[in-house]
C-alpha cells in the first residue's frame, strides 16, 4: 500500500472542499482499502467522511430517502426499508457477508469497482486500471465477465447487488458539489466503458453523494431479487434480476425489470418491461419477454452460459414476485 | 484406576485455549525486534530473470534488505529426500539462478522494519524478464505424459502399470460397458492459517516458528540446505491452522525466512499472502482419468480398466495413489491400471485430503453408478453383487472390511428405501430432487514413531512426541491412549506436541497419526510404568522413550484398508441450475473410535471438504501465462455455512486385531473420499445428466 | 497487554524517498504469444513523486479502548486495524486468514457490531472500542458462547475460531439467531475449512437460547 495522509472532516462543506483539491473520500472502506492494499486504488490523501450526519434512513412523501453513509446492515434491517422496499432490504443481504455489511455504506457500495480479476493484478494489462494497457479478459478467462454494454476495451461486471435494486426502482441519486447540489437517475451514475474504461461513473470532481431517493409505488411490493451463484451465500452473482410487477385485475399494468451480473453497469431491461404490459402474468409470457433480455448481448469465450441462464433467471424472478419472500 | 478412556467423547482438551485465542499458530511467534519479510513472485509463467532494480527499493523508508538471486547465499542444499518428497526430481532451489520456472516463483524477497514498509517496497521492485509462454493446461497437445520413474519398479509402492487376467478383452467381450472420462479441477488446500515462519539465529543455531505438519522433516530439511547439523536447528509449531497436506512438505519460504534473518541478523516474520498460497505451496494436482467398466447382464463385473493422468511440475515427479483403489475395491478377474504424469510449468502439486484416493474413486463410483443405471440394478445392490472375499488385487485376506455394512447403515439413516430409482423422477415442488451414494476407501497406514512419557512424583505424567495437531484432536486422543495406558484421569496427563527436539514421529497426514504415535505413545507409557517398577521410588521422575511400528509380519500377511459409504441428497433448480446439497450421510469402518464426538467432527469436516470438491473449488490457470486468475478467497469458493445441510457420521463396529494394537486405522481422509461422487451420483438422478468434471456447476446442469 | 513486538515509526526514515516512474509495459500483449525476449515490467511501479507523504512512513497517534483498555499508539496510516491488534500490540488471538475480506477469521467487535479488521485502517477509529477474542472471559469464566463452541465441538484447527465466535457475538446481538437456518445465513461471512459448521451453528443456537 502506498503512503498516504488521511484526515477528517465534520461537514459536507469541508469535505467537498477536500475533495476538490484531489482527496479522495474514505467511507466503509471495503472496496477502497482492498484495493489499495492491492496498490490498484493509489491515493495520496484520503478525506474520512464517516462522521458526517448522512446516514439518516426516513420516508418523505411516498419517497424512501437512504443517507449515503447508511450501513448495509442498517438499511436492510430498517422496518420502513423492508416494509415499503422489500426489494431493496432483500439485495442487501444477499450481498457480501454480515461483517462487510455492517462497514460498507450505500454511497461506497454503488462506487464498488469491478471484481475482474485482471483488474486487481498489476502484472496483467488491464485498460480500466492502467488506460491503454490493454484488456487480459477478453481473450483470457472471462467466465464471470459481461455479455451486456462491453466494449473492445473492457468487459467487466458491476459488482453492486443493490445497484440493481435500485435502478430497477427508478431511484435517484442527490449528490452536492463545489457547484451546488444536483439529482439523478442511479441508473444514470453508472457510465459505459467504451473506450474510457477507466471512468466509471459520473460524478463531477468534488461531488459528494449525500442520498439515495427510492420512489415509492404500486409495484414495489411485489418486488424480488433473485440472485444466482454457486455458493449459497458470500459470493458474487453469476446472474441477478430484480423484478416488480403491479398487476391489477390479473393484468400486469408496471413490470420493471433491472438484472446484474451480465452487464458493465446495473443493467435495465426496458423492453422486457414493456412486452409484460398488458399481459397476463404467467410463466409463458415471461419466457417470452426474457429472450428480448439477449438483444445486443456478445458474449465472450467462457460466459456462453449466461445466455441462457439471464432469461432464466429473469422468468424465475418474475415468478417469484407472486410468491412470498 | 481409570478404565475405558478410550471411546470417551471428551472435549478438546485444548478447546479452551482456541477459543480463548490463547492457542499460538506460526505466525503469532512474534519476537522483539523482528523484521518482516514479504516474497516477490515472478510476473511471468517460465523464463528468466534479466534484471532487478534493487538499489531504488533499498532506499525505501524501513528497508534493510532486498535479497535475489543475484545476492542471495549460495546454499549448501544437501541432498535431502523425505517419503514426503516426490521420489524423483529435485525440490526448488530458491534465489540460487536466475530461472522461472512457474508464475508466482520466487525472485525476490525484501525485509524491512515494518509490513506496511515491507510490502510496499515488495510492490515497488522492478524486475524484468525474458518471458516464455509456459505449458499449463493438460490438454494442450503440446503436454505430453512420461510414465512416473518411481512407479516403474516392480516393487513400487504406486505402480505405474498393474494387470490382472486380460482387462482389454474382456472389455470388449461384456455385454455391458461403461467407458467414460471423467477430470478433476486443480484444487487448493486452502487452509485458513496462511504458511507463515518466523525465523531466529543465535550463532549458528535456528530457531524456526513455522507452520509444519511435519516438524522434524521442516528441521532435516532445512539444516541440509543450510548445512547445519539438525540438532542446530529448532522447529516449534504447537498449533497449525489448517493444512490437508499443504504443510507436509517444507517449501521455499521457510527457507527464505531464514536466510532473510541471517542476513539482516535479526528474527524475521514471514507470512505468506493468500494469493501466494495458490502456487507456492502445493495442491491437488487436475487429473483426467478413462474408466472403463465391463459387466455380465446380471452386474457381476468382468473388467475395469482405469487410466489416469495427474499434472506434475517440470522440476519434481509428485506422485499420489490415483489407481489404487480401482485394484482392490470390487471382485472382478480382470483389471488394468496405469498412472502417467504430466509434466507442466506449475510448482509441483502435493498431497492433499484424501490424495489420489479421493481423485480415482471419484472416477470409479461414477462409473459404477453408470453401470447400474444401464443394468437397472440398484446402486447397492451392484456393489453388493460383486463384493470381493479378498483383496484381489494383493491377494490377501483383508484386515477387516466392513463396507457393506457401511452401506447398510447408511442407506437405512438416509432412507434409501424412498428413492424412486428412475433419474430425475423426484421432485420437491418445483425443484428436482437426486439420490446418489458411493463407496469410499482409504489405505489403514502405519509408520513408525516415537514417543517420550515422564511420570512426576505428584502423580501426574507428561508425554511428548514431534507429532502435530492440525484440528482432528490429536492432542486430546492421545491424551486419551496415555491416560487409559497409564490408569490416569486425563486431567493428570500432560500431552506436548509440534517441537522438532521431540521424539521423532512421522507426518501428520496419510490418517496415520492415531495409528502411529497413539502406538508410540502407549509403548512410551508401558514401558514408563516398567521402568517405574523397576526402579526404587526415589521421588524423582521416572522417564521412558519407546517406539512403535507395524509388525512386519502381519503387514506382509494382511491388507489394510478403511472403508466407507456416502449417500447424498441434493436439489437442482430446474430454471437457474442451482444445486444444493440437502443431506448427506456417511458410515465408516475405521476399527476403533478413540474419541467419538472429534472422530464425528472430524468426518463432517471431510465430508465439507468433499462438497467443496464436488461443487465448487477449482483453481484456474490464464494459459497465457500460468497465472492462477481466482487466487484470492471470495474467487476460490469453499463451502460456508449456509451451504452445508445436515450432515451425519456414523461408525459400524469393527474390531480389527491386526492394524495395530490400538486397533485403529485413521479417518481424516476417507471422510473427503466419497462425498464428490455420491454427490455426482445424485446430480445424475436429480437431472437425468451426467457430469463428469469435477466441480460440478451451474452452467453444467443448466441445459437440463 | 504485551511488549511491542514491532518496530513501527522506529525505523530509518527516508523523507525524500524513491521516485519511479511509472510503467505501463504489462505481461501480457493482448493475448497474444509473448516473445522469447520481451521485457516484462515488475507489478506496481510506484508514482511516489509528487505526493508529500509518499516518501516517508509518517505515523500518527490513534486512541482506542481496546478489551475496556485504553491503549495509545502511534501508528501508520495505512496499517488495517487488525495489523495493530496483532503486530502492534501483541493481540494474536484475532487472525489473518486472507486480508481480503473473504473470509472472516479477523472479525471483532468495533462499538459492538462485527467487521472484519482487515479492511478497516486503525487510524479512522479514534477513540473507538474493539473488542476482541482475548476479551471475552471474565474473571477467567469463559463467555458463554465460548463455552458453547467447545461444548459442540464448534471448531476444529481453532483457527477461525476467534473470528467465528466474535462473529456469533454480532449474530446473536442482531437478533439473527433465532432457527439453525437463520444462523446458517447470518454467520455465512465465516469460513471454517475444517467443516466445524454444524457444531458452530449449534453453539450460536445454544448461547443465543441462554443469552
Amino acid at each position: 500500500m502506498l503512503p498516504f495522509t488521511l484526515e477528517k472532516v465534520t461537514s459536507v462543506q469541508a469535505a467537498i472542499a477536500a475533495a476538490s483539491s484531489g482527496r479522495r473520500f474514505i467511507a466503509g472502506g471495503t472496496t477502497l482499502i482492498d484495493l489499495m492494499r492491492e496498490e490498484v486504488e493509489q491515493p495520496a490523501h484520503l478525506v474520512d467522511i464517516n462522521t458526517l450526519p448522512l446516514s439518516e434512513i426516513r420516508i418523505e412523501g411516498s419517497d424512501l430517502v437512504i443517507g449515503a453513509l447508511a450501513r448495509m446492515a442498517d438499511v436492510a434491517a430498517h422496518s420502513d426499508v423492508q416494509r415499503l422496499h422489500p426489494l431493496v432490504a432483500e439485495s442487501l443481504i444477499e450481498g457480501a457477508s454480515p461483517q462487510l455489511r455492517n462497514m460498507a455504506s450505500i454511497g461506497g457500495n454503488l462506487l464498488q469497482r469491478v471484481r475482474c480479476p485482471y483488474f486487481r493484478m498489476h502484472d496483467a494489462p488491464c485498460n480500466k486500471r492502467t488506460p491503454n494497457s490493454g484488456c487480459a479478459a477478453i481473450e483470457g478467462l472471462n467466465a464471470g465477465h459481461a455479455i451486456l454494454g462491453t466494449s473492445d476495451h473492457c468487459v467487466a461486471t458491476h459488482p453492486s447487488d443493490v445497484a440493481v435494486a435500485l435502478v430497477a426502482l427508478d431511484a435517484t441519486m442527490q449528490v452536492r458539489g463545489p457547484r451546488g447540489e444536483r439529482s439523478f437517475p442511479v441508473e444514470e451514475l453508472f457510465r459505459l466503458p467504451g473506450d474510457t474504461p477507466h471512468l466509471e461513473h459520473t460524478l463531477l470532481p468534488g461531488e459528494l453523494i449525500l442520498a439515495v431517493r427510492v420512489p415509492g409505488g404500486p409495484s414495489s411490493r411485489r418486488a424480488r431479487y433473485l440472485k444466482v451463484r454457486d455458493r449459497a451465500s458470500y459470493e458474487f452473482a453469476l446472474v441477478s434480476a430484480a423484478a416488480a410487477l403491479d398487476v391489477e385485475d390479473g393484468v400486469i399494468r408496471q413490470a420493471r425489470l433491472a438484472v446484474g451480473g451480465v452487464g458493465t453497469r446495473p443493467w435495465r431491461l426496458r423492453m422486457v418491461e414493456k412486452a409484460l404490459i398488458g399481459k397476463a402474468p404467467d410463466r409463458k409470457i415471461f419466457e417470452t419477454a426474457a429472450r428480448l433480455a439477449l438483444e445486443g448481448a456478445r458474449p465472450l469465450s467462457g460466459n456462453h452460459y449466461k445466455l441462457e441462464l439471464l432469461p432464466r433467471t429473469i422468468v424465475r424472478a418474475f415468478e417469484m414476485t407472486g410468491e412470498a419472500a | 484406576m481409570t478404565t475405558n478412556v478410550i471411546g470417551n467423547p471428551l472435549p478438546r482438551v485444548d478447546g479452551r485455549a482456541k477459543v480463548t485465542g490463547a492457542a499460538r499458530y506460526a505466525a503469532d511467534f512474534n519476537q522483539g525486534g523482528q523484521a518482516y519479510a514479504v516474497i516477490v513472485g515472478a510476473t511471468v509463467g517460465l523464463g528468466r530473470v534479466t534484471g532487478i532494480e534493487t538499489a531504488p527499493v533499498e532506499k525505501m523508508p524501513g528497508v534493510v534488505a532486498v535479497i535475489t538471486h543475484r545476492n542471495a547465499p549460495r546454499l549448501p542444499y544437501a541432498p535431502h529426500k523425505s517419503y514426503i518428497d516426490p521420489a524423483t526430481g529435485e525440490r526448488l532451489h530458491v534465489l540460487q539462478d536466475d530461472q522461472v520456472r512457474f508464475y508466482g516463483q520466487p525472485v525476490a524477497i525484501v525485509v524491512a522494519d515494518t509490513l506496511d514498509q515491507a510490502e510496499r517496497a515488495a510492490a515497488a521492485l522492478r524486475v524484468s524478464y525474458t518471458a516464455e509462454r509456459p505449458l499449463v493446461d493438460p490438454a494442450d497437445p503440446k503436454a505430453r505424459p512420461v510414465v512416473p520413474e518411481a512407479g516403474k519398479q516392480p516393487d513400487a509402492r504406486l505402480p505405474a502399470d498393474t494387470a490382472r487376467g486380460n482387462a482389454d478383452s474382456a472389455l470388449a467381450d461384456a455385454p455391458v460397458k461403461v467407458d467414460a472420462i471423467y477430470e478433476i479441477a486443480r484444487e487448493n488446500h486452502n487452509p485458513m492459517e496462511p504458511h507463515a515462519t518466523v525465523a531466529a539465529w543465535n550463532g549458528n543455531r535456528l530457531t524456526l516458528w513455522s507452520k509444519s505438519q511435519f516438524v522434524v522433516n521442516e528441521q532435516a530439511e532445512i539444516a541440509a540446505v543450510f548445512g547445519l547439523p539438525p540438532e542446530n536447528v529448532q522447529v516449534i509449531c504447537p498449533f497449525i491452522g489448517g493444512a490437508f497436506g499443504t504443510s507436509l512438505r517444507t517449501w521455499p519460504h521457510v527457507t527464505l525466512a531464514a536466510m532473510a534473518a541471517r542476513q539482516v541478523e535479526r528474527p524475521v516474520k514471514l507470512v505468506l499472502t493468500r494469493k501466494q498460497m495458490f502456487f507456492m505451496t502445493g495442491h491437488r494436482p487436475r487429473t483426467l482419468q478413462r474408466m472403463a467398466l465391463g459387466a455380465t447382464a446380471d452386474g457381476k463385473l468382468t473388467s475395469i480398466v482405469h487410466e489416469g493422468t495427474g499434472e506434475t511440475s517440470r522440476y519434481e515427479e509428485f506422485m499420489e495413489a490415483l489407481t489404487s483403489v480401482t485394484t482392490f475395491l470390487y471382485s472382478t478377474p480382470n483389471v488394468r491400471t496405469r498412472y502417467r504424469l504430466l509434466p507442466l510449468d506449475i510448482g509441483t502439486p502435493n498431497h492433499m485430503r484424501g490424495p489420489g484416493e479421493a481423485s480415482g474413486v471419484f472416477a470409479l463410483e461414477c462409473a459404477v453408478d453408470e453401470l447400474s443405471y444401464k443394468l437397472g440394478i440398484d446402486p447397492i445392490d451392484l456393489r453388493r453383487r460383486n463384493e470381493p472375499a479378498i483383496d484381489e488385487g494383493e491377494n490377501k485376506p483383508f484386515s477387516s472390511r466392513s463396507l457393506m455394512k457401511c452401506h447398510d447403515l447408511a442407506a437405512e439413516r438416509f432412507g434409501w428405501s424412498r428413492r424412486l430409482p428412475v433419474p430425475r423422477s423426484m421432485r420437491d415442488g418445483r425443484l428436482l430432487v437426486g439420490m446418489g451414494m458411493a463407496s469410499a476407501s482409504y489405505p489403514a497406514f502405519h509408520a513408525p514413531a516415537n514417543a517420550r512419557a515422564r511420570l512426576l512424583p505428584d502423580g501426574t505424567a507428561e508425554v511428548e512426541v514431534a507429532a502435530s495437531d492440525m484440528g482432528p484432536g490429536t492432542y486430546t486422543s492421545m491424551t486419551q491412549v496415555a491416560a487409559e495406558t497409564l490408569g490416569l484421569p486425563v486431567e493428570r496427563v500432560r500431552l506436548s506436541l509440534g517441537r522438532s527436539d521431540y521424539p521423532p514421529a512421522p507426518s501428520h497426514g496419510g490418517s496415520w497419526t492415531m495409528a502411529s504415535v497413539g502406538s508410540a505413545i502407549r509403548a512410551a507409557c508401558m514401558a514408563v510404568q516398567e521402568e517405574a517398577a523397576r526402579r526404587p521410588q526415589d521421588g524423582r521422575p521416572v522417564e521412558a522413550t519407546a517406539s512403535a511400528q507395524r509388525d512386519p509380519d502381519v503387514a506382509a500377511r494382511f491388507s489394510m484398508h478403511s472403508f466407507g459409504a456416502v449417500f447424498a441428497e441434493v436439489a437442482v433448480d430446474p430454471d437457474v441450475g442451482t444445486i444444493r446439497l440437502r443431506r448427506a450421510v456417511g458410515a465408516y469402518g475405521i476399527g476403533r473410535v478413540v474419541n467419538p464426538r472429534l472422530a464425528r467432527s472430524q468426518c463432517i469436516g471431510g465430508m465439507i471438504g468433499g462438497i467443496g470438491m464436488a461443487l465448487m473449488e477449482r483453481t484456474v490457470l490464464d494459459p497465457r501465462d500460468g497465472r492462477p486468475v481466482n487466487a484470492h478467497m471470495a474467487d476460490y469458493l469453499l463451502p460456508v455455512n449456509l451451504d452445508i445441510p445436515q450432515l451425519e457420521a456414523h461408525f459400524v463396529e469393527e474390531i480389527d486385531p491386526h492394524v495395530n494394537a490400538l486397533g485403529v486405522k485413521g479417518l481424516g481422509e476417507i471422510a473427503l473420499v466419497g462425498m464428490a461422487p455420491a454427490i455426482a451420483n445424485a446430480v445424475f438422478h436429480a437431472t437425468g445428466k451426467r457430469v463428469r468434471s469435477l466441480p460440478i456447476r451451474i452452467e453444467d446442469v443448466l441445459s437440463v | 497487554m504485551h511488549e511491542l513486538a514491532d518496530s513501527s515509526g522506529t525505523g530509518a526514515e527516508q523523507p525524500d524517498g524513491p521516485r519511479l516512474v511509472r510503467r505501463e509495459v504489462l505481461a501480457l500483449g493482448g493475448g497474444a504469444a509473448l516473445a522469447a525476449t520481451m521485457p516484462v515490467s515488475a507489478p506496481r511501479a510506484a508514482a511516489t513523486g509528487t505526493s508529500p507523504a509518499a516518501g516517508s512512513t509518517a505515523t500518527v497517534p490513534v486512541r482506542l479502548v481496546v478489551n475496556g483498555r485504553e491503549v495509545s499508539v502511534e501508528v501508520d496510516p495505512r496499517r488495517s486495524l487488525l495489523d495493530v491488534l496483532r503486530e502492534t500490540l501483541g493481540l494474536t488471538g484475532t487472525k489473518k486468514g486472507c486480508n481480503q475480506g473473504a473470509c472472516g477469521a479477523c472479525t471483532v467487535l468495533l462499538n459492538g457490531r462485527r467487521i472484519v479488521s482487515c479492511l478497516t485502517l486503525a487510524a479512522m477509529h479514534e477513540g473507538a472500542e474493539i473488542k476482541t477474542i482475548e476479551g471475552l472471559e471474565t474473571n477467567g469464566e469463559l463467555h458463554p458462547l465460548q463455552a458453547a463452541f467447545v461444548e459442540h465441538d464448534g471448531l476444529q484447527c481453532g483457527f477461525c475460531t476467534p473470528g467465528q465466535i466474535m462473529s456469533g457475538i454480532g449474530c446473536i446481538a442482531e437478533g439473527h439467531a433465532a432457527s439453525p437456518d437463520e444462523i446458517r445465513f447470518w454467520m455465512s461471512g465465516n469460513i471454517c475449512r475444517c467443516g466445524a459448521y454444524p457444531g458452530i451453528v449449534a453453539a450460536v443456537a445454544d448461547a443465543a437460547k441462554r443469552a
